[in-house]
């Protein structure tokens, strides 16, 4: 297998550990910092990818991860979080043994999943779609398991990060308009559920989504 | 291979790990004094609280079972033995086939189930105490130790370690994401192993935090001092299988003289930084709750599966 490849695969490694680490993590403002390395871990990737394959439009891809999704959406969530007052502990559904437990099995699940795919596949970097995959679905427990909002919007974001890197390792990447309709959904989005939160919080003086369960008469 | 030089391998092994165990652990504490701002004690104090140790007479409570006496020379035996086994200066010694990864996992657990025995058998509530959180860490910490040693066996197809290491020290270069993770998880198992801060405090006596100390605290005179070597030895050994796994160059092989210079002189170096490195760790962190003890464990063990996972789905 050659060097890049192999990097590659390091960095697929990392995306996954950081995944984890996201799933594990107690703290806000720490859920941030991983999320910000998680983009450059992708960014870095996507450099390589475009690098050994000679595909140019995919170092505007990378370009574009580390301006999104290292500088600018860290340094939102930054302000909102010290604008709402809510550093303090992520409370979780079910405790955190335990999920990280559910964790492994979704891993698992995920690289059976992908393995009659990579097979089929041709790309050099082929074999990172079941981490890509994996990260997804840990992403999808993480908004599950989390009752906060930030902290599931949070979820959100390193979801679009692992659909991003099953992009690239599968297929090098869509084409560049996709990629760029896609980057400007994420931080509009970004900016729409900060807006949210401002109401969500407003209404129940709380951002814990279990208030939004209940009914309200007027 | 040579069978004489062979066995004077093992014996010159098997001697130096003894003697170079307290001299770790000297340089460790030195490390921390220093990065903690403090004037550094000798390096050579593991060896002069041996030599007092061993001249004060022992004290034994009234109610000690033999079990409580023989505990001491069980441990050492059992941490001389792993010394023996693990490739810290040479592979392919003669005494290695004797046991492979699982069963130097088990002489660990031996040592570990006589010391937690022989601390509850004095009644004191402290033995109790510190035999129960000593079985609750390790009983976490044995399976993560086994999912780490296991990846690297799956990319050697060995159990053995002296075969482990000889595949990866003499192997191309090539990055495997699955080693990077076993090493995350076996630093966290040997901080556990080897009551080190996030786990365990080694230089506490305070009842609420101690866990290594509490099961000890009966012993005295030639008895603690066993036991102290034998802890030096087992972060020897611990330190040793890491670096067997995980940065293997420069071990010799056993028989060949001309090799072992440069092999002591890497081995010196190599754990001068994992010491180092220890001690930073130590000052760095803080020691966890105990019930958050579990979940330290946990993540090693979920790293060290999560590496075994990514060996199968990347080959590498």
């Amino acid at each position: 297998m050659p060097l890049l490849a192999q990097f590659v695969n390091l960095l697929a490694a990392f995306l996954l550990l950081l995944a984890f680490a996201m799933l594990s993590q107690r703290r806000v403002l720490t859920l941030i910092k991983l999320l910000a390395w998680q983009g450059a871990a992708l960014a870095l990737s996507t450099a390589i990818v475009a690098w050994s394959t000679g595909q140019t439009h995919l170092y505007w891809s990378a370009l574009l991860t580390v301006l999104l999704k290292v500088i600018l959406i860290p340094w939102v969530l930054h302000r909102l979080i010290d604008r709402l007052f809510v550093r303090w502990d992520v409370e979780t559904l079910i405790n955190i043994p335990t999920t990280m437990l559910i964790g492994i099995g979704l891993v698992i699940f995920a690289f059976a999943l992908a393995t009659p795919i990579t097979q089929m596949a041709t790309t050099l970097t082929r074999s990172t779609l079941g981490i890509a995959l994996a990260s997804v679905l840990l992403s999808f427990l993480m908004m599950i398991v989390r009752r906060k909002a930030v902290p599931q919007v949070i979820g959100f974001l390193a979801m679009e990060n692992g659909l991003f890197f099953a992009a690239t390792s599968a297929t090098y990447g869509m084409p560049l308009v996709v990629e760029l309709g896609v980057a400007l959904d994420v931080l509009v989005g970004t900016f729409i559920f900060g807006i949210f939160f401002f109401h969500i919080r407003e209404q129940f003086d709380s951002l814990d989504i279990r208030h939004m369960e209940t009914l309200k008469e007027d | 291979m040579n069978n004489g030089a062979g066995i004077a391998f093992q014996i010159l092994q098997s001697v130096f790990v003894v003697l170079a165990a307290p001299l770790l652990v000297g340089w460790v504490n030195q490390c921390r004094a220093w990065l903690q701002n403090r004037s550094a004690p000798s390096i050579l104090l593991p060896y002069y609280t041996l030599a007092k140790l061993f001249h004060k007479d022992a004290v034994i409570a009234r109610d000690a079972s033999p079990l409580f006496r023989v505990t001491p020379y069980v441990l050492f035996g059992c941490m001389w033995l792993a010394a023996g086994i693990v490739p810290v200066l040479a592979t392919g010694l003669p005494f290695a086939p004797a046991a492979d990864i699982i069963a130097l996992v088990g002489v660990f657990a031996l040592a570990r189930m006589f010391s937690a025995l022989a601390a509850m058998d004095i009644g004191t509530s402290f033995g109790g105490l510190g035999a129960r959180r000593e079985m609750l860490i390790g009983f976490l910490a044995e399976p993560a130790m086994l999912m780490t040693l296991f990846t690297a066996a799956f990319i050697s197809g060995s159990t053995q370690l002296t075969t482990i290491v000889d595949t990866l020290a003499h192997r191309d270069f090539a990055i495997y994401p699955s080693l990077a993770f076993a090493a995350v998880a076996f630093l966290m198992v040997l901080l556990a192993e080897n009551a080190r801060i996030p786990i365990d405090n080694p230089t506490t006596h305070l009842e609420l935090t101690m866990v290594h100390e509490a099961m000890i605290l009966e012993y005295s005179a030639r008895h603690l001092a066993l036991i102290e070597w034998a802890v030096a030895i087992k972060l020897f050994a611990y330190m040793t299988i890491g670096i067997a796994l995980f940065a293997p160059w420069g071990i010799a092989s056993a028989g060949d003289w001309s090799a072992l210079p440069y092999a002591f002189a890497v081995l010196a170096g190599k754990l001068a930084l994992a010491g180092a490195g220890l001690a930073l760790i130590e000052t760095l962190l803080a020691k966890l709750r105990l019930f958050l003890a579990p979940e330290f464990l946990s993540s090693a063990f979920l790293l060290a599966v999560l590496g075994m996972l990514t060996h199968f789905l990347v080959q590498a």
